[in-house]
């Protein structure tokens, strides 16, 4: 017994002298939130991604890992609206951490920036693994992005106001940059207004409206349910009727469905990157969006 | 009258009738042009007047486009007002979720007569379900932040019979200490383990492994303070100690010691981290050390009554605990796959009393000390999305157990049937599936030893399902 507790005190004490770093550590939930805060603070921050655009990020599991990067994180950035709600709750309470718990300046949900799309006005299960606060895969629209990354500006000046100078200018240059992207684009789209697609999940919504796309339909009956084969019958036979150009799915889904219906109407499948690093060319925020169109635009030409 | 004059006259007649004709039409033409002035002048006048109103109305429509622009700006920035507020748990209200199982089963062995041989009763509510259809316990969850400081949750299961609600946790722990450190007080799962945290509807199989049913009475649940501190490493490294009353078995008599200060104390430390991109893996060592009085259980002696034994001393148990996840590129939507085992291994030393009550061959007192172990090793995979496969072994070694009324010839080891040198094993196989994260049917067959020489085939059938607010599992 005796011998256990001096091990333990050995363990703290040698744990307690780890060397710290200087930077501000930022544990994002999703890649995108961690490029960004990337973007507007450089070397300033070590970031830590949750996920990669490989995972869905509505299950995600409460590993060990991440409790401990949660313990140490000084900034938190999430998507919130319930995105997180399987996980982040019980990485809250188990980190030990006081500087990122709600309503602290470390805790900074994303979608609190932006207006929600498909709020719901019934809430229910029986309706799908739908979200009281409405969709939340925000990041789909840049002009989402840079509502987030003016408040993200904001925060990131706010607990750590010796830096406070540089995160403004950067932040600044980062707008200016992200704007005259935007009108890159948006002239880039131009072709793709109108364009009727099938989702496979309702992940695309902001990036369907900011484009003007049509969607048409989703692969999966309702949301969080996987695709079934009556519910694919009935698409192909819709599909059949009022053709759309495309079946867009992301790098977490099963391709499956999205091929199934693919083959029996000949209407092209798209991978589209989820986030930052869904594919090779989404290597940052900017390279993001062009491959998002750049994958829509192949469908069209 | 002659034609001539006749001639004369109608042209006369004529004439003078258009020269009147032609006076009265220089009036007229007058009158008609004055009309026409004065109409063109009213005109002029009217579309004056309408193009004075005209323009007012276009300043007033340019007055309400800029009106309509603002309002929509206004009803944007309502918007994003409104679609951020916070939607948590019911804005102030607790989360409120609900658990319902239910299961239908099919034993080759009474349940009534269950018995775990080799090994110490622990008077909890181990055995198997009762025979066909039996509505489980149901979870009630509340939990919400208190403030900033504190966060808060009970958990009631509400036994269908009975026994009526029982508290399983109800407990508040700190959130804001900082520095890795987490105290929760109140009544909580130990640490002791990894199994024992987990509540019943997170566990892979129906029922709890063997281990954990003779060291644990299934679950151990403490009234008491946990001190939890995780390092500040990226390798997840946590240390923590309770103290409690030591209010179930091992510690004590149902109800608990009657003791100042505590009853029982649990020892652990984790150690988890990641390999690759798809794997997961957690390792644990607890230490549960308690001193037991009055722990009663009854036993049938030799000549057949059903005596009430008490144990008095210490008992002292380590665990060791290993799990290991694995999904490709850590999406568990599709396939996935969970390896879990638990070592427990206790030591006991004390006085064992015989027949309490005197019903039999009168009360006796005796040293005790066993020195038993168990585990349990289980996989679950995940084939296809929303079906599971798993299989489960388990081992109970009743090693030794030294009586000193047996020993000293006193009584006889057939006065403690129970105490039997008994190794209990059982397989356990289950399938499951999960239409959706909120709801599991589960066909579980399990090959039981547990009783010397009977071997219990159990087909369990289960519904587990919740609803309410969004839960979140433990790793």
């Amino acid at each position: 017994m005796k011998t256990i507790i001096k091990l333990l005190l050995v363990l703290a004490f040698s744990m307690l002298s780890w060397p710290v770093s200087a930077a501000l550590r930022v544990f994002a939930c999703e890649p995108e939130w961690a490029a960004l805060a990337q973007e507007l603070a450089g070397d300033r921050v070590s970031v830590y991604s949750a996920t990669t655009a490989m995972q869905d990020a509505d299950r995600i599991e409460a590993r060990p890992s991440l409790i401990a990067r949660v313990r140490s994180a000084d900034l938190l950035i999430c998507t919130g609206s319930q995105m997180e709600i399987g996980w982040l709750p019980l990485l809250l309470t188990q980190s030990g951490n006081g500087r990122i718990q709600p309503g602290s300046p470390g805790y900074f949900e994303a979608s609190r920036f932006v207006a929600k799309l498909e709020v719901p006005s019934v809430v229910d299960r029986s309706l799908g693994d739908i979200h009281p606060a409405g969709n939340p895969h925000i990041h789909t629209d840049p002009r989402n992005i840079a509502k987030v990354a003016e408040a993200l500006t904001q925060r990131l000046a706010q607990i750590d106001p010796e830096n406070a100078d540089a995160y403004r200018a950067r932040g600044k240059s980062f707008l200016e940059r992200w704007r005259s992207a935007i009108e890159k684009w948006e002239r880039q789209a131009a072709p793709l207004k109108g364009m009727p697609i099938v989702e496979h999940h309702r992940a695309f919504v902001y990036l369907v409206a900011w484009l003007g796309l049509k969607e048409v339909g989703t692969l999966e009956p309702i949301p969080g349910i996987p695709p079934t084969p009556s519910h694919l019958a009935g698409l192909v036979e819709a599909m059949r009727r009022q053709p759309a150009k495309a079946i867009v799915y992301s790098t977490y889904n099963d391709p499956k469905a999205a091929a199934f219906l693919s083959e029996r109407t000949k209407i092209p499948a798209v991978m589209l990157p989820y986030s930052v690093g869904g594919t090779d060319k989404a290597k940052d925020l900017y390279g993001f969006f062009d491959d998002l169109i750049g994958r829509l635009l192949g469908v069209v030409k | 009258m002659n034609r001539p004059r006749l001639m004369a006259f109608a042209v006369a007649a004529a004439l003078g009738l258009s020269n009147s004709a032609f006076a009265v039409s220089d009036q007229e033409l007058k009158d008609l042009r004055e009309q026409v002035r004065q109409m063109k002048l009213e005109y002029e006048k009217r579309i004056e007047a309408l193009e004075r109103r005209l323009q007012q109305a276009e300043q007033a429509a340019g007055k309400a486009e800029a009106a309509a622009g603002k309002a929509q700006e206004t009803a944007v920035q309502a918007a994003v007002q409104a679609s951020s507020r916070p939607v948590a748990e019911n804005a102030l209200n607790p989360g409120v979720s609900l658990v319902l199982n239910s299961v239908y089963a099919n034993l080759s062995r009474d349940p009534r007569g269950f018995r775990i041989d080799g090994f110490v009763p622990t008077m909890g509510e181990i055995g198997p379900p009762v025979r066909g259809l039996s509505l489980g316990e149901s979870e009630l969850v509340f939990a919400a932040n208190i403030d900033p400081y504190f966060r808060g949750t009970l958990i009631a299961s509400v036994s269908p019979d009975t026994n009526g609600a029982e508290i399983e946790e109800g407990y508040i722990q700190t959130l804001s200490l900082s520095n890795g450190f987490t105290i929760k007080a109140g009544r909580f799962f130990s640490g002791v383990g990894y199994l024992n945290q987990m509540h019943a509807h997170a566990w892979n199989f129906a029922d709890a492994p063997l281990a954990n049913k003779v060291f644990l009475g299934d679950r151990l649940a403490e009234d008491g303070v946990q001190f939890r501190w995780i390092a500040p490493t990226d390798l997840y490294v946590d240390v923590g100690l309770e103290l409690g009353r030591g209010r179930k078995f091992p510690g004590g008599p149902d109800g608990g010691r009657n003791k100042n200060g505590f009853g029982s104390g649990v020892l652990f430390a984790h150690i988890g981290g990641d390999i690759g991109t798809g794997t997961a893996w957690q390792a644990g060592i607890s230490y549960l050390s308690t001193s037991p009085r009055d722990r009663r259980f009854d036993d049938p002696d030799s000549t057949g009554t059903n005596v009430t034994n008490s144990y008095n001393g210490r008992s002292r148990l380590w665990a060791l605990d290993g799990i290991l996840k694995w999904a490709p590129n850590r999406n568990p939507t599709t396939t996935n796959f969970k390896l879990q085992g638990e070592y427990f291994r206790r030591r006991e030393d004390g006085d064992l009393t015989y027949d309490t009550l005197a019903q039999s061959l009168g009360t006796q007192t005796g040293a005790f000390a066993s020195r038993q172990s168990g585990w349990y090793l289980q996989g679950v995979y995940q084939f296809v999305r929303r079906w599971r496969a798993g299989y489960r072994y388990d081992r109970l070694n009743a090693g030794t157990t030294e009586l000193g009324l047996v020993a000293s010839g006193a009584l006889a080891a057939a006065d403690f049937p129970i105490l039997s040198a008994y190794n209990p094993t059982r397989h356990t196989v289950m399938a499951d599936w999960s239409p959706s994260e909120f709801s599991r049917i589960r066909l579980q067959f399990a090959r039981d030893k547990s009783r010397l020489g009977a071997t219990d085939n159990q087909v369990l059938l289960q519904y587990i399902m919740s609803l309410g607010a969004h839960g979140a599992d433990k790793f």
